[in-house]
């Protein structure tokens, strides 16, 4: 184990590389979530088209991504972006975590549309509404705020998900520590580091997610 | 007498599975006319109440307005919808827009209406139910009988030739019971023709030109009111009028 003032010197020396890796990091994680959001979105409302293919589609992306691990889609999406159109190495990493992430958010949306009380559906159908209609602009908007919650937990699972994206050689957070580490022959050391990194910035999301959800639960009574 | 048919059933059937809810429904409805669907829980009034806007699809019979026949294959039902309007039980508002939001959301979105000239009509209709102070407020701050003057008035602001009503008073704390049905009285007097499921037998008694009283599917006895509550002459309507009349 590193002495204490080991670690603390090099936690400051270091700081620089890892303050990059983080904006890295934040930014691959950002991207990935607000794409995923669309993604999600997409197959939420494919889900409740009541066109059977469509449901079979949208199942079948949900059932793909669950089914295999992140790293795995990673490298397929990496390997196959690449062999077909080049594509930087960034929006390799974030279409693909948006990919995995978007599947996670189908699934929150469907909820959070199916938790609308159905006499909304009633109502706006009573009004002369379209279905369609109704569902833009009565149920998503309901849907939206209960699935805030939700997404701001997958925001945080997307985070440290992010870090595998140091397999196809993104400099983020995890990245540097493992390469400051073996450059270094000093792995524990850095591991240690990064963890304080991921730790901080999941604590300020967590507050920053529970904040959102008091003023919430605030404007709701 | 009352004028013109406004709504018709011929031979109307309704299954949920194997429960035949509605069986062979003939009912019609004048213009100006109040009608009140009386009958025990589980008797196929709301259902009835419900096909009747085609919030339930029925499974055959007729269903005429204004003596045109409609069906969702030769008829677009959105419109259809505009013109019989429907308050619901759980008065199902929109809590995430205010009261006028809730008012002017069909008639800028369904009728195209100008902003303006839909807010100045939902505060008008506000103002008939007595809440024009509430137009910036969100539903969840109104009381239940509040939030049922903002549910009719949101159906009025469509216009509707009918107003059918599915319990609206059911879900209400007793003593604001009161002001939905004198809402509902003076929508009564000034002519709007309305169908009303409801168990309150002293609004029925009172504002209803006719009684229908259904029981296991069926249309069992139609009278006025005055007929229907001291002469009933079918049996299963006296055994349904002694058990909610306590007496």
């Amino acid at each position: 184990m590193p002495s204490f003032s080991h670690f603390f010197h090099t936690l400051n020396s270091s700081k620089g590389l890892f303050i990059d890796a983080m904006f890295l990091t934040l930014k691959l994680t950002l991207v990935s979530i607000l794409i995923g959001i669309i993604f999600g979105l997409f197959f939420a409302l494919l889900k409740i088209s009541r066109v059977k293919i469509l449901e079979y589609i949208s199942n079948a992306y949900v059932f793909l991504v669950r089914g295999t691990p992140l790293i795995v889609q990673i490298f397929i999406l990496y390997f196959g972006f690449s062999g077909l159109f080049l594509i930087p190495d960034f929006w390799a990493a974030a279409l693909a975590l948006a990919f995995h992430n978007g599947a996670y958010i189908a699934e929150i949306f469907r909820g959070t549309i199916q938790s609308v009380d159905k006499g909304q559906m009633e109502a706006g159908r009573s009004l002369g509404m379209t279905r369609g209609t109704t569902i833009r602009r009565i149920i998503l908007p309901q849907a939206f705020r209960r699935a805030l919650p939700p997404l701001g937990n997958q925001f945080i699972i997307g985070l440290k998900d992010s870090s595998l994206a140091a397999f196809i050689s993104m400099n983020e957070l995890f990245n540097v520590s493992t390469t400051l580490g073996s450059n270094n022959f000093d792995e524990m050391t850095y591991l240690l580091i990064v963890a304080i990194y991921y730790l901080v910035l999941v604590a300020l999301l967590t507050m920053a997610v529970s904040m959102f959800e008091k003023k919430l639960a605030i404007s709701d009574r | 007498m009352n004028g013109q048919e406004m709504i018709r059933t011929e031979n109307l059937n309704k299954s949920f599975g194997k429960l035949h809810v509605l069986k062979d429904i003939d009912m019609s409805v004048y213009e100006s006319e109040v009608v009140c669907l009386v009958g025990a829980s589980g008797s196929g009034k709301s259902t009835l109440l419900r096909c009747l806007n085609f919030l339930e699809k029925k499974d055959n019979g007729g269903i005429f307005i204004r003596g045109e026949k409609v069906s969702p294959d030769t008829h677009n039902l959105n419109h259809v919808r505009q013109s019989v309007g429907m308050v619901f039980q759980h008065f199902n508002l929109f809590p995430h827009k205010t009261v006028l939001e809730n008012i002017i959301e069909a008639p800028t979105v369904v009728k195209k209406l100008s902003k303006s000239q839909a807010t100045e009509e939902a505060m008008e209709l506000l103002r008939k139910v007595g809440l024009e102070d509430k137009a910036d407020v969100y539903p969840s701050k109104l009381s239940g009988g509040q939030k049922q003057r903002v549910a009719i008035a949101r159906s009025l602001a469509m216009k509707p030739d009918i107003l059918l009503f599915d319990e609206p008073t059911s879900a209400l704390d007793p003593e604001l019971v009161g002001e939905v049905l004198a809402t509902m009285k003076e929508l009564a007097d000034e002519g709007m023709t309305m169908v009303v499921v409801t168990h309150e037998m002293g609004f029925a008694r009172e504002v209803a030109d006719w009684i229908v009283y259904m029981d296991d599917g069926k249309i069992v006895e139609k009278d006025r009111p005055s007929e229907f509550f001291d002469h009933p002459k079918e049996e299963r309507t006296i055994e349904f009028l002694k058990a909610t009349m306590l007496k």
